[in-house]
C-alpha cells in the first residue's frame, strides 16, 4: 500500500441539528480506487464537497496530499480534480475549448495543452467531434470528456461525484475503463455511486448510512463478511432500518 | 492575468454564440434609442383648450384670437356654458377652459377692471401648471394691447413698465430630445450591466460550472474580474454606439470633455456590474435573478431624474435616488453633455459613483462564496 | 357531466393554490412589489417644482429690485442665492447644476423705471431641462407681473384683466393624482402577465403538463383552473393597492366602486390572458420571462401614457399604443377615480378591453387545442 493520500479523523457536518455527515474517519492510499457507496441522502456528495474544500466541516479534521482543509484549501484545489454529479462542462463551447479553458485554468502551458489536449481528444476517440459544441454529444460522451478534463493537470486525487448517473451499464463500463487508466497512472480516484455494480469495480468500498460508515473494506471481503452474492446483498443487509430512504 | 484572459475570452464566446444575447447586447439598445425619444415626447405643446365665451363682443372675440394663434394653444371646442366646458375636460378634449363673462368688455371699460375665469385640469400636472402660465402670459400681452388702444400713446408711455427678456441657455430652441437622448444612453447600458450580469452568473450556478470552477486553484477575485471585465467592455462598445447615434442622428454634440464622459462611464459601469453580481449571489435561480433585477431596474429608473425632476421628491425618496447609480450618471452626463460641465463642477457625483460603486462591489465579493 | 367538470375545475383550482401559497417567496414578489411600488411612486414621482435654486445678479440694488426679489423669496418656488456679480459666476453657477434660473436687474433700474417708465430686466434659464425651464420662467415672470400690477394699480391704469384660477380635480397640484393610475394599470398589468407567463411552462418543463394533457380536461377548463388562483391574487392586490392610494396617498375615488372593481377584473383577465399566451409558446421558463417581463416592461410604461401622452406620439406608436390593454384601463382608473365619471362616459373603453380580452381568451383555447395535438 501507497502513502495516505486523503486521511480523515471523525469528520462531521451539520446543517442546523441533522448530522449529514456524522464523525466519518478513513484512509485513502496512493493510486487506489476508493469507493463510497449510499442511497441518495446517506452524505456521500456532502462528504465530497468538504474535502474539496467547498463546504466546511462542523467539526473533524482532514487533510487530503498533507494540506489541511481548513487552512489549505487553495493549496488542496492544486491537487485534485473534480467531476460533479451535475454535467459541468460548458455545453455551449466546443470541445477543444473547453479543454483549452479548464487547462490553462490549472496553469498548464499553450504547449502542455496542445499535446495533452490532442492525446485526450485521441484517446476518447474524439476526433470527428473536437469541434462540436458540447451539447451535441451523447451524454456517455461527455462524462468521460468530463472526466478526462478533470485528470488533464494530472492531480495527485480526482474527485467524481456519481459520475455515471443516467447512462446505460456498457457507456458505464467504458467509463470505468478510464478510471482504471487514471489508477494506473498513479492518480488516486475517490468514487461516490449508488450503482452496486459499480462497487465492485472499487479496490476498497465504504459503505455510509444515514451520515456514518457502516463498513469499509475490499468487496470480497465485504462479501464474505455479509455472507452475500453480490454487493448489493451486502448494501440491503446494511442498509436496513435506514432512516433516510433516498429517491 | 493568463487565468482572467482565459475566463474573458471564454465569456466572450459564448456571448458571441447566443443569438438572443447579442440582440439584448447589441440591437436592443440601438432600437430603444430610436424609438425612446419618440415616445418620451413631453414638450407641451397643442394644449387644448375650451372656450366659454358669455360676453360675445369684439374684445372677446380679439382675446379668443390672440390664443387660439398663439403657438401653445389649439381649440378643443367652443362650450355653450361652462358646465359644458367641464364636459370637454372631462372628456379629455380640453386641458383647460377660458371663461369670459357676459359683459366684459362693458364693465371692463366702464369700470376699468374685469375678470376672466380659468379652470385648469391639473390632473396632469406639466400641462395644467404650463397651460395655467402659458394662458396668462396671453392675457397679459392682450391686457396690454387693448390699453394701448384705448389711451392715447404719450399717456401710454407714462406707465411704468417692465421689460422681461428671457434667454434660454444651453439649449435655445428648448428641445426635449436634447435632455431625454443622453439620459437614455444612461439607461441603455442598465439592463445589460444589472439584468445580464446576474442573469450569466445564476446561469452558471444551475448548469454546476461555477462549482468547476470553485474547485479549480483559480482565486476568487480572477473569477469576479473574469466575469465582469467582458460585460464592462460590452457596456462601453454599447455607449460609443449610443454616442455615435447621438451625434449623427440627434445632432447632439457634447458641449463638455467627452474624455470625463467616458471616465465617468468607467466607473459607472463597475457599480452596475457590481450591483448585478450582488443579486446573482442572492438568487438561487434564473427566475429569482430576473425577478429582483427587474425590480431594481424598474425603481432606479423611475427614481434617477430621467422621466421627472428630482427637485420636489421627499427626504426617502432623495436619499434613494442618492444610492442610485443612475441617478448620478444621468445628472453628470447632462450636465457635460449639454452645459459644458468639468471635472471640479461634477466632484459631487463623481466621488459618489466611486463610493456606490465600492460599496456595491465589496459587498457582492464579500457575499461572493468559493464555497457554499 | 357538469358536476364531473366542477370536480375537475375544484381540485385543479385547489392543486393552484397549494402551489402558489407555498412559494413564499414568489409570493411576496407579487404581493411586495406592487405595493412598495405605489409607495414609491406615489410619493415620489411628481412634476411638481418647488424651491428651486435662482440666482440674483442686482446691479442696481435699489427699494424697487429689493421689493421684486422679495416677492421672488417669499414665493415656494424659488429658493434665492444672492449672486457674486463677478462676470463668469453665472457660467460657473449653472455648470455646477447650483441653480436653475438667474435673473439679473441693470444698474439703476428702479430709477429707470420711476423716471424712464421704462426697465429691463433679464431672465436666464439653465434649458437644458426644457419644460422646467419654461416653468420657472413663466413663474418668475408672472411674479414680476404681479409687482408691475401693484405699480398699476398705484397709478390707477385702465383696463384690468384679472384672470381667477381653479385647479380641477388635482387643487393641489399633487403627483400622486398624476401618476398612481397609471403606476396601478402598469404594475397589476405586468403582474399578471408575469405570473402566467411561467405558470404552464413550469408544468411542460416538470413534465406535468403531459400527465394534465393526457386526462380528459377540456382546454377551457385548464385555463380556467389556471387562472383563477391568479384572478384571486391580482384582485387582492389591487385592492391593497386601492387602499393604499386612498388612505396613504389621499386619493379621491369619486365614482363608483363597483364599476371601478367590475372593470378592473376585465382588465385582469385580459392581462392573464396575455401571460398565458406567453406561456403556452414559450418552451422554456425562461423563454417565458424574456417574452413576459423584459419584452413587455418598455412598451407597458411607456406606452400606457401616463408618462408620456400618447397624443405626441407619432402614428405608428399611437396605434401601437391602442394595442396596450393598460392604456384603455389607465383611462378608465383615471375617469372612475378622479372625475368620477360613469360607464356612459367610458363604454368605449371598457368596450375595447372586453374584445381583447375575449380575443385572448379564444386564442388560448385555440393554441391549446393545437399544443394537444
Amino acid at each position: 500500500m501507497g502513502a495516505v493520500v486523503i486521511s480523515t479523523n471523525q469528520l462531521t457536518k451539520k446543517f442546523g441539528d441533522f448530522a449529514a455527515v456524522d464523525s466519518v474517519s478513513f484512509d485513502v492510499y496512493q493510486g487506489e480506487i476508493f469507493g463510497f457507496v449510499g442511497a441518495n441522502g446517506a452524505g456521500k456528495t456532502t462528504v465530497i464537497r468538504m474535502l474539496c474544500g467547498l463546504l466546511l466541516p462542523s467539526s473533524g479534521t482532514a487533510s487530503i496530499a498533507g494540506f489541511d482543509i481548513y487552512s489549505q484549501t487553495e493549496e488542496i484545489k492544486k491537487s485534485i480534480g473534480y467531476m460533479s454529479q451535475k454535467f459541468s462542462l460548458y455545453e455551449d463551447l466546443t470541445v477543444k475549448e473547453n479543454i483549452r479553458f479548464f487547462a490553462g485554468i490549472y496553469g498548464l502551458s499553450d504547449k502542455e495543452i496542445r499535446e495533452k489536449g490532442d492525446g485526450l481528444v485521441f484517446e476518447l476517440g474524439l476526433q470527428e467531434s473536437a469541434k462540436k459544441k458540447v451539447k451535441e454529444l451523447p451524454l456517455g460522451w461527455k462524462q468521460r470528456l468530463s472526466f478526462s478534463i478533470a485528470i488533464i493537470h494530472s492531480p495527485q486525487v480526482v474527485f467524481l461525484d456519481e459520475p455515471t448517473s443516467g447512462v446505460d451499464p456498457i457507456v458505464r463500463r467504458q467509463f470505468w475503463e478510464l478510471i482504471y487508466a487514471a489508477s494506473e497512472r498513479g492518480i488516486t480516484v475517490f468514487v461516490t455511486t449508488h450503482y452496486m455494480d459499480e462497487a465492485e469495480y472499487c479496490g476498497r468500498v465504504s459503505i455510509m448510512v444515514d451520515g456514518k460508515i457502516r463498513a469499509l473494506d475490499t468487496p470480497s471481503n465485504l462479501k464474505t463478511r455479509f455472507s452475500g452474492n453480490t454487493m448489493g446483498d451486502v448494501f440491503r443487509s446494511l442498509a436496513r432500518g435506514a432512516a433516510r430512504v433516498g429517491d | 492575468m493568463r487565468t482572467i484572459f482565459l475566463l474573458v475570452q471564454k465569456e466572450f464566446i459564448q456571448v458571441f454564440r447566443d443569438k438572443t444575447l447579442l440582440t439584448l447586447i447589441f440591437l436592443g439598445p440601438i432600437v430603444q434609442l430610436f424609438v425612446l425619444p419618440l415616445i418620451a415626447n413631453y414638450g407641451v405643446r397643442n394644449i387644448s383648450i375650451a372656450i366659454v365665451d358669455y360676453d360675445h363682443s369684439p374684445y372677446s372675440q380679439q382675446l379668443i384670437r390672440k390664443i387660439l394663434s398663439s403657438r401653445y394653444f389649439e381649440l378643443g371646442g367652443y362650450a355653450s356654458s361652462y358646465k359644458d366646458g367641464r364636459s370637454l375636460v372631462k372628456r379629455d378634449e380640453a386641458d383647460l377652459i377660458l371663461e369670459i363673462p357676459n359683459g366684459f368688455e362693458r364693465d371692463l371699460v366702464r369700470q376699468g377692471q374685469q375678470k376672466v375665469f380659468i379652470a385648469i385640469n391639473a390632473i396632469n400636472g406639466i400641462k395644467g401648471s404650463l397651460g395655467g402660465a402659458y394662458l396668462s402670459e396671453v392675457l397679459s400681452d392682450f391686457n396690454s394691447e387693448i390699453r394701448l388702444q384705448w389711451m392715447r400713446p404719450e399717456r401710454f408711455d407714462n406707465e411704468p413698465r417692465i421689460e422681461i427678456r428671457t434667454s434660454d441657455w444651453y439649449n435655445p430652441y428648448l428641445s426635449f430630445l436634447v435632455l431625454m437622448v443622453p439620459g437614455f444612453l444612461v439607461t441603455l447600458l442598465t439592463n445589460i450591466g444589472s439584468f445580464l450580469t446576474a442573469l450569466n452568473i445564476v446561469k452558471e450556478k444551475e448548469s454546476g460550472t461555477i462549482e468547476q470552477l470553485n474547485v479549480s486553484p483559480i482565486r476568487k477575485s480572477h473569477i469576479i474580474i473574469g466575469k465582469l471585465l467582458p460585460f464592462w467592455i460590452l457596456g462601453v462598445v454599447d455607449f460609443s454606439i449610443g454616442l455615435l447615434i447621438a451625434r449623427f442622428v440627434y445632432d447632439i454634440v457634447p458641449v463638455g470633455s467627452v474624455l470625463l464622459i467616458y471616465l465617468f462611464l468607467a466607473i459607472y459601469l463597475t457599480a452596475l456590474l457590481g450591483l448585478g453580481l450582488l443579486i446573482s449571489t442572492y438568487s438561487e435561480t434564473q427566475q429569482q435573478a430576473i425577478s429582483i433585477s427587474y425590480f431594481v431596474v424598474m425603481l432606479f429608473t423611475f427614481l434617477s431624474g430621467l422621466y421627472t425632476p428630482l427637485d420636489a421628491i421627499p427626504i426617502w425618496a432623495k436619499v434613494l435616488s442618492q444610492i442610485n447609480p443612475l441617478t448620478h450618471f444621468i445628472t453628470v452626463i447632462r450636465m457635460v453633455m449639454l452645459k459644458g460641465s468639468t471635472f471640479s463642477d461634477v466632484l459631487y457625483p463623481f466621488a459618489a459613483i466611486v463610493v456606490l460603486s465600492l460599496i456595491f462591489n465589496l459587498w457582492a465579493i464579500s457575499n461572493y462564496k468559493k464555497t457554499v | 357531466m357538469k358536476s364531473m367538470a366542477a370536480k375537475q375545475l375544484s381540485a385543479l383550482v385547489g392543486k393552484e393554490f397549494r402551489q402558489m401559497l407555498r412559494d413564499r417567496k414568489s409570493l411576496f414578489m407579487l404581493v411586495g412589489v406592487p405595493v412598495m411600488q405605489i409607495v414609491i411612486f406615489g410619493f415620489a414621482l411628481t412634476n411638481e417644482i418647488t424651491h428651486a435654486k435662482i440666482l440674483v445678479e442686482d446691479y442696481s440694488r435699489d427699494p424697487v429690485t429689493q421689493r421684486i426679489v422679495d416677492k421672488i423669496q417669499a414665493s415656494t418656488y424659488f429658493d434665492v442665492e444672492e449672486g457674486s456679480l463677478m462676470p463668469d459666476a453665472l457660467n460657473v453657477a449653472f455648470r455646477k447644476g447650483q441653480i436653475k434660473l438667474a435673473v439679473v436687474f441693470p444698474v439703476n433700474f428702479g430709477s429707470s423705471l420711476l423716471h424712464l417708465h421704462r426697465a429691463d430686466v433679464q431672465i436666464i434659464a439653465d434649458a437644458s431641462d426644457p419644460n422646467t425651464a419654461v416653468t420657472l420662467t413663466k413663474y418668475l415672470s408672472s411674479i414680476i407681473a404681479d409687482y408691475q400690477m401693484e405699480l398699476d394699480r398705484t397709478s390707477k391704469a385702465p383696463l384690468q384683466i384679472e384672470p381667477e384660477v381653479t385647479m380641477l380635480y388635482n387643487p393641489e397640484l399633487k403627483g400622486a393624482p398624476t401618476f398612481v393610475p397609471g403606476v396601478v394599470a402598469f404594475v397589476i398589468f405586468l403582474i399578471c402577465i408575469g405570473m402566467t407567463s411561467i405558470s404552464v411552462v413550469k408544468e411542460k418543463e416538470l413534465g406535468t403538463m403531459e400527465v394534465l394533457l393526457v386526462s380528459p380536461l377540456r382546454p377551457a377548463l385548464f385555463l380556467m383552473a389556471k387562472g383563477l388562483p391568479y384572478l384571486a391574487v391580482s384582485l387582492l392586490n389591487l385592492i391593497i393597492v386601492l387602499l393604499m392610494s386612498v388612505f396613504l396617498l389621499d386619493m379621491p375615488i369619486r365614482g363608483s366602486i363597483v364599476l371601478l372593481l367590475a372593470e378592473s377584473v376585465i382588465f385582469i383577465v385580459c392581462a392573464l390572458a396575455i401571460g398565458m399566451v406567453v406561456s403556452i409558446t414559450s418552451k422554456t421558463q425562461q423563454d417565458a420571462f424574456m417574452n413576459g417581463q423584459l419584452n413587455m416592461m418598455a412598451p407597458a410604461y411607456l406606452l400606457t401614457g401616463f408618462l408620456f401622452p400618447v397624443e405626441n406620439m407619432p402614428l405608428p406608436l399611437r396605434l401601437l399604443a391602442n394595442l396596450v390593454p393598460s392604456r384603455w384601463y389607465y383611462i378608465i382608473v383615471k375617469d372612475i377615480m378622479l372625475k368620477g365619471m360613469g360607464l356612459q362616459s367610458i363604454w368605449k373603453e371598457s368596450l375595447v378591453l372586453v374584445g381583447m380580452t375575449v380575443v385572448l381568451l379564444w386564442v388560448n383555447t385555440r393554441i391549446l387545442k393545437v399544443r394537444l395535438q
